[in-house]
């Protein structure tokens, strides 16, 4: 029966609330750091020239951008133990715990994504670029640093930074594996104290006001980087 | 590595574990087909709103995509099954919650739908507003009304550009039904946590359900890249912007 708003189960529970929270950047910016590094990799491995390098990375991205968060999350909440208790040999072997899992599998989702961003910027600097560089005698690493992946990142920041918005909300997906982060936070003292109505509306505000202002600094950034084109 | 636990009888309701993979398979089918109902319609309705000069038109249409695109799809699934029936008025909020037919299904459908219209909204309006001014304006000076550029000058070139983003939605669409899970929906993830709970053979059975989503997005880009070949304008390359966007 809704009997009318309590505020003051918000007040109460912030303390909680922001540990949650705690979690959940904490989850966002590793698994951001995380797939941008392995991103980059698979990007350059997807823009060579050699097969052996290409396909598996092809074929990683397009699987991993095929399938659900959920799916993938459920994977490595039961893989990692698993492999863990191979690769050490000793059946009793405990599991790095369900945050680390949670880590590995946003890092390895997160990255198919991110190598699509990145590859796309790269190719989207100008050919003449390349063979310019190469005319002044450049190797291709010296290329790559030096002329191809500054003018790139240029293109790829706000993309990137915009992914890491939408990471940030699909880290409330690690409620499916029983995982605290601010959404289940919320979630749990919503079940304990019976106010579902203020605890979900209210999560829902922060995480609006949260990415809607990220997305307007992005923007904001966007416009930085266009002066002058 | 054992896939003929499949054909093993199921724990409940007679049949076998791999009648539980086609009913969720079918449920996944449903709440996302459903749910691409309302998101292009919504979704076109409100790119389209979101394009027009009245700022009276355009105002909530932004708050619309604004809002539903900041809020994660799992609170505004909670949102939808649990407190909507909360704040309603009491007599339909009674409704919901107790005469409503199949409620997670219904719930599901109409958030996912809502959802992936306020995406679908941007696509539309990118789509519109990279048709030249010129086209507008020629529409206008021939005596059309602004309603009849739309239908017919500026929608049938906006969705063909708009295709390869909108396909991408689409998928999407089928990888968020996912989340359905979270309010009870046994839609295909569900149905495979729940196999494995049962027989323990997690690593076959998140086979399964990895490779029915690989086929779906298989089947879907190829459909849609002869719906693309079939309605492609000769001479206008419409071809996705240099880089993706965000999101999945």
């Amino acid at each position: 029966m809704f009997t009318g708003f309590d505020l003051d189960v918000i007040q109460r529970s912030l303390p909680y609330l922001g540990q949650g929270m705690l979690f959940t950047l904490g989850l966002t910016l590793l698994s951001m750091l995380g797939g941008i590094i392995l991103g980059t990799l698979l990007a350059l491995m997807r823009l060579a020239n050699f097969k052996v390098l290409n396909v598996p990375a092809a074929g990683y991205v397009n699987l991993l951008r095929s399938t659900p968060l959920i799916l993938v999350i459920f994977w490595f909440y039961f893989l990692v133990p698993i492999a863990i208790k191979k690769l050490s040999g000793d059946a009793y072997a405990e599991g790095l715990g369900p945050f680390h899992s949670a880590l590995i599998a946003f890092t390895l989702f997160e990255a198919a994504y991110y190598c699509e961003i990145i590859r796309a910027g790269i190719q989207s600097v100008p050919r003449g670029q390349v063979h310019a560089a190469y005319a002044l005698g450049l190797t291709y690493a010296q290329a790559m640093m030096k002329v191809v992946l500054p003018q790139a990142f240029r293109n790829m920041v706000p993309i990137l930074l915009t992914q890491g918005i939408i990471l940030f909300q699909d880290t409330s997906l690690v409620y499916v594996v029983g995982l605290t982060d601010f959404m289940g936070a919320a979630s749990k003292v919503a079940q304990r104290d019976g106010r579902l109505v203020e605890m979900y509306l209210f999560a829902a505000l922060v995480y609006f006001v949260l990415c809607f202002s990220a997305s307007h600094c992005v923007k904001r950034l966007q416009l930085h980087y266009n002066v002058g084109r | 590595m054992d896939f003929s636990v499949f054909f093993q009888p199921a724990f409940s309701g007679g049949g076998i574990y791999l009648d539980w993979v086609l009913s969720g398979i079918k449920w996944t089918l449903l709440v996302s087909i459903f749910g691409w109902v309302i998101a292009f319609t919504v979704g076109s309705v409100v790119g389209v709103m979101r394009t027009t000069p009245l700022a009276v038109l355009r105002a909530p249409a932004t708050a619309y995509v604004e809002v539903f695109r900041n809020i994660p799809l799992l609170v505004q699934m909670f949102i939808w099954y649990f407190v909507l029936p909360e704040i309603v008025p009491r007599g339909m909020g009674d409704w919901l919650k107790t005469r409503m037919p199949m409620p997670e299904f219904w719930n599901a459908v109409l958030c996912l739908g809502f959802y992936t219209a306020s995406r679908v909204a941007e696509q539309v309006r990118s789509g519109i507003q990279s048709i030249p001014r010129g086209q507008t304006e020629a529409g206008l000076a021939m005596g059309l009304t602004r309603w009849q550029v739309y239908r017919h000058v500026l929608l049938p070139m906006g969705y063909r550009i708009v295709i390869p983003p909108l396909t991408s939605e689409f998928l999407t669409i089928f990888k968020n039904s996912s989340v359905a899970l979270t309010i009870g929906v046994l839609e295909l993830t569900a149905q495979a946590r729940q196999i494995s709970e049962y027989t323990f053979r997690t690593f076959e059975v998140f086979t399964i359900a990895t490779v029915v989503y690989v086929l779906i997005t298989l089947t879907v880009t190829v459909a849609m890249r002869a719906l693309e070949k079939k309605v492609r304008v000769p001479g206008f390359i419409g071809t996705e912007s240099g880089a993706p966007p965000a999101g999945h």
